[in-house]
């Protein structure tokens, strides 16, 4: 133990530098929050994940995010255990029709100003799902998408680079709007 | 390649009703229970011989005598029999639907002095997958925890109905995102055995090397993940680095780092590029050369072993009773391994060990891991040393085989052995195809073996089980 923790002293750090935010996510988060005026939330925000019938692999790389070599608590984005303390609803999945109403629930539960995330090829439109009578097909025929963060699944990287997108704009929105 | 001893037969009410009884008695163990309209299929194993069959009985009137009403493990995959394809099983003592989620649930009831009942999900307070949990409780002790699955089911058997082979095979690599390269495995082994497919050997070696990597990867993952819900969070973070560490050295090479749609039907779709045995070797070191010293903190730490060790306690009778795969089933003593029995290329001509082990509990299930995170490191390198040369896939791709046909499979995933059964129709397309993941047979056993434990260990002990829910729900 003692020679894990020296080890770990010495070694530095192993977390790595920021991405840049991405530009796409950045324009497609302008139209919507701008619109809003919201309250200043300073450069922080808390996300609920939310699986609603993913296969799991988003969840692995969304994990992923809060290892060493990305975490991503720096940039004053974490993980809440309850919907109730939550700015953004990170949602995964075709949206099943079994989770549906989980995710409806989960998403009045969350006070305003909230932003909701869909991640994942299957989060935007239902993806191979799409043509499945057991799915909804896609966050945004269940709620108010505010941005999509495409692959299948997306890396720690591209998830990143959207989240800090969503900061960028939010932290923005408020100084602009004012409180 | 494609596994030569599945028999296949289809049978009368009688002898179908005699296999259940064999299932009964032990005799059989159950791979798998599902249907299409006018059969109900099963895919059993012969407890001494390894033997595999997959038997059919005719539906009538859709319905058919019950295998669950005998032998409890048939109880779920009949419900969702049921639920899918409307086949009635008579005499099934659970009659509420499973996958189905419409009108109101009746949770068992449990009657006692002082008991109370925690719901919990099915979103839960991690970043994890979509279930519900109904603890019952007397004080800290749970007196029964019931499962309520399905929120994930995505209809994956009927989108599977009609599909090509290119789009089913793309499901069958997401039936369970962890298990990506082993689900995929599962379907191309099936299909192989349906067109009586012969892939190249350095496609059968490239599976191994893939296979290999995610079972590392995820029992990296998983050691810390039970450390961190032992809130022991230096070991969590060391875990996920070394985790980490294989998902970037499999998306250097093979160009995703869940390495999912690169086992395909008829072959491989990447090739290990120029750099890559030396890009392996080198994660190879660095995991042999990290990973005993965080073994031995976990051994080590009085704490940490006070949470896991005779936690969650799974009795090799019903470890037995379930056939229950993968580290589940080896912890609780069950020496099963789908590598080793039935096998599959390049297996046989690879050199490893299955650990297993009697105690079943957390710290068990622990060490299994532990051991094969050695073993799979042994063999990335024998694969490495003598990955043989030659083309990735049979040159016409699947159409290098017969027409159509059935054909099943078993495979090892890094959870447990995959069973898969496709029958392709003479156009190429999947006309049925069910892949049954492990959880099936290890869900109810987590049920078993936290009875009794406090409620504060159940996040340890889920975890030490991890069943896959997206896998199970379909
Ligand atoms: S986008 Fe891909 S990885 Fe994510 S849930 Fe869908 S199939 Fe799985």
């Amino acid at each position: 133990m003692r020679r894990l923790l020296f080890k770990s002293f010495v070694q530095g750090t192993l977390t790595e530098p920021a991405p840049a935010p991405d530009e796409r996510a950045l324009a497609e988060l302008a139209a919507r929050v701008s619109q809003a005026s919201h309250r200043r939330l300073g450069r922080a925000l808390s996300i609920r994940e939310v699986d609603a019938g993913s296969c799991n692999g988003c969840e692995l790389e969304i994990h992923a995010l809060g290892n060493v070599l990305y975490d991503l608590e720096r940039f004053g984005l974490r993980f809440v255990a309850s919907p109730r303390h939550a700015d953004v609803l990170l949602v995964t999945g075709p949206v099943s029709v079994n989770m549906r109403e989980a995710l409806e629930r989960t998403y009045r539960a969350t006070p305003d100003p909230k932003w909701v995330v869909a991640c994942g090829d299957c989060a935007r439109d239902g993806g191979l799902y799409a043509a499945s009578p057991a799915c909804v097909g896609g966050v945004s025929k269940v709620l108010p998408v505010d941005l999509h963060i495409p692959g299948c699944p997306p890396t720690p990287v591209v998830l990143l680079r959207g989240l800090l997108a969503l900061l960028e704009s939010v932290a923005a929105d408020a100084r602009g709007g004012g409180t | 390649m494609p596994t030569p001893n599945w028999q296949r037969s289809i049978k009368r009410r009688e002898d179908w009703e005699q296999a259940a009884a064999r299932l009964q008695d032990g005799e059989l163990a159950l791979l798998g229970l599902w249907g299409e309209p006018g059969f109900a299929h099963m895919a059993l194993m012969e407890q001494t011989t390894d033997a595999c069959v997959v038997l059919s009985v005719e539906c009538p009137a859709n319905r058919y005598p019950s295998v669950g009403r005998v032998h409890a493990p048939a109880i779920r995959p009949e419900r969702a029999l049921r639920d899918l394809v409307g086949l009635e099983p008579e005499g099934l003592p659970d009659t509420r639907p499973w996958l189905r989620h419409d009108g109101d649930y009746r949770f068992l009831p449990a009657e006692g002095e002082s008991l109370h009942q925690i719901p919990v999900g099915p979103v839960h307070a991690g970043i994890i997958e979509p279930g519900h949990f109904r603890f019952t409780a007397n004080g800290e002790t749970v007196v029964r925890l019931e499962e309520r699955l399905g929120y994930a089911h995505k209809g994956v058997n009927a989108l599977m109905a009609g599909a090509s082979l290119e789009r089913a095979a793309a499901l069958a690599g997401r039936l369970s995102g962890d298990s990506t390269v082993a689900c995929s495995l599962a379907f191309a082994q099936a299909v192989e055995a349906a067109l009586e497919l012969e892939i190249p050997p350095r496609a059968a070696w490239l599976r191994a090397l893939l296979a290999e990597l995610e079972r590392l990867a995820n029992h990296l993952g998983d050691i810390g993940a039970v450390c961190n819900d032992a809130a022991f969070a230096i070991l969590h973070a060391q875990f996920g680095l070394l985790r980490e560490r294989v998902l970037r050295a499999a998306d250097a090479c093979f160009g995703h780092r869940l390495m999912m749609d690169r086992v395909v039907p008829g072959g491989v779709s990447c090739d290990l590029p120029p750099d890559g045995e030396r890009r392996l070797r080198a994660l190879v070191a660095q995991v042999r050369k990290d990973f005993p010293d965080l073994i031995e903190v976990y051994e080590n730490t009085a704490s940490l072993k006070d949470r896991t060790v005779g936690t969650g306690i799974l009795t090799p009778a019903l470890a037995r009773q379930y056939a229950a795969g993968g580290f589940v089933g080896r912890a609780s003593g069950r020496d099963f391994d789908a590598r080793r029995t039935p096998g599959y290329a390049p297996y046989e001509a690879l050199h490893f060990e299955v650990p297993v082990v009697h105690a079943g509990d957390v710290n068990a299930r622990v060490w299994i891991r532990i051991r094969e995170v050695e073993q799979s490191l042994a063999l990335i390198e024998q694969i490495l040393a003598r990955l043989p040369p030659g083309s990735l896939a049979c040159p016409d791709g699947p159409r290098s085989g017969r027409d159509a046909g059935e054909g099943a499979a078993l495979v090892e995933g890094f959870r447990g052995d995959i069973f898969a059964w496709v029958r392709i129709t003479p156009d190429g397309r999947v006309e049925r195809c069910h892949l049954r993941d492990p959880s099936w047979f290890q869900w109810p056993l987590l049920e078993a073996a936290i009875e009794g434990n406090i409620v504060a260990d159940f996040p340890l002990c889920n975890k030490s089980f991890n069943c896959s829910y997206s896998g199970h729900d379909l």
